[in-house]
């Protein structure tokens, strides 16, 4: 059995990280964890998100939300960059999770075909 | 809900949105009684009486009491089509506290499921809020509690990328101790 004391390790791992990161403003990516996102697969959404941002060693805050209205749109993800538009993203896969995260948050590109709304900054 | 861990995701939300600053879930799964109880208490705001009963009822509930809506109707009747029963409890001020019993072997009982996601998945948006969770499976229990965790953490984050996927194995692993 792994012990809570091996995070020690990774406790000092992770603050050398943080050390190597500027401080300016983060990504946000915000997943619907109402009752209707959880039922339509949140959960999973919000799973995938981390290990991706994990596997590309991005430094972006994770948040949720609660339902915003759009229910048959779950699940919705939002990308909110720094300085640009805030773009929800409707009817989620684990799948499209890599195609939003390569395209939107690493490279600047707008993933056009899964966008539900926009809110301007 | 297909599993039973995802209405308990959809239960800690109203813990969340109630400003809990402590949650405790407990599961215990008793083969020898057929009962699978799944136990969810928090100190947060808490409501007021007459609030009580409306929580639980799918029609009354308004889009002004946001924080509540399907989720616990939807809980309270998953327990009772399966030969269980569902209670709520609630002191203004004080915290929430409900319980549902399923009978373990009915057919319409939903799979706990990937409790681990829903844990997880509450750390990841929920840094701040720490989680008590205890698990017994008839003898077995496996015990987590986020302050041992902040406490060797530092000023590190719990939701950080490299803790989050850490805890994902140190929780499948507690949990396969258990069933075994």
């Amino acid at each position: 059995m792994k012990s809570l004391d091996e995070l020690k390790e990774l406790r000092d791992k992770a603050q050398k990280d943080i050390q190597n990161r500027d401080t300016g403003d983060k990504v946000e990516i915000i997943v619907g964890m109402g009752t209707c996102g959880i039922a339509a697969g949140a959960r999973e959404i919000l799973q995938e998100v981390m290990k991706e941002i994990d596997k590309r060693d991005l430094d972006v805050r994770v948040s949720q939300t609660g339902c915003i209205g759009m229910c048959e749109k779950e699940p919705l993800v939002d990308v909110k960059m720094p300085g640009h538009d805030r773009v929800t993203y409707g009817e989620v896969t684990t799948d499209d999770v890599s195609k939003i995260i390569s395209n939107h948050v690493v490279n600047g590109n707008v993933v056009d075909d899964l966008v539900v709304a926009r809110l301007e900054e | 809900m297909r599993e039973l861990s995802l209405h308990i995701l959809d239960i800690v939300q109203n813990s969340i949105a109630a400003e809990a600053d402590l949650i405790r879930l407990n599961i215990v799964e008793d083969y020898e009684a057929d009962k699978l109880v799944v136990e969810i208490i928090d100190d947060g705001t808490g409501m007021k009486e007459e609030d009580k009963e409306q929580v639980l009822d799918p029609f009354v509930t308004s889009r002004t009491t946001r924080e509540v809506g399907l989720g616990l109707p939807l809980f309270k009747e998953a327990a009772e089509q399966c030969a269980g029963n569902f209670s709520l409890d609630s002191t203004l001020g004080e915290g929430t506290e409900l319980k549902a019993v399923f009978q373990h072997s009915h057919i319409d009982r939903a799979p706990l499921g990937d409790i681990v996601g829903t844990i997880i998945s509450f750390l990841v948006s929920n840094p701040d809020i720490d989680l008590v969770y205890h698990h017994q499976v008839d003898d077995e229990e496996f015990n987590f509690d986020t302050r041992e965790v902040k406490d060797r953490l530092g000023d590190v984050k719990i939701n950080s990328p490299d803790i989050i996927a850490w805890l994902k194995d140190y929780l499948t692993e507690g949990l396969r101790q258990i069933r075994r």
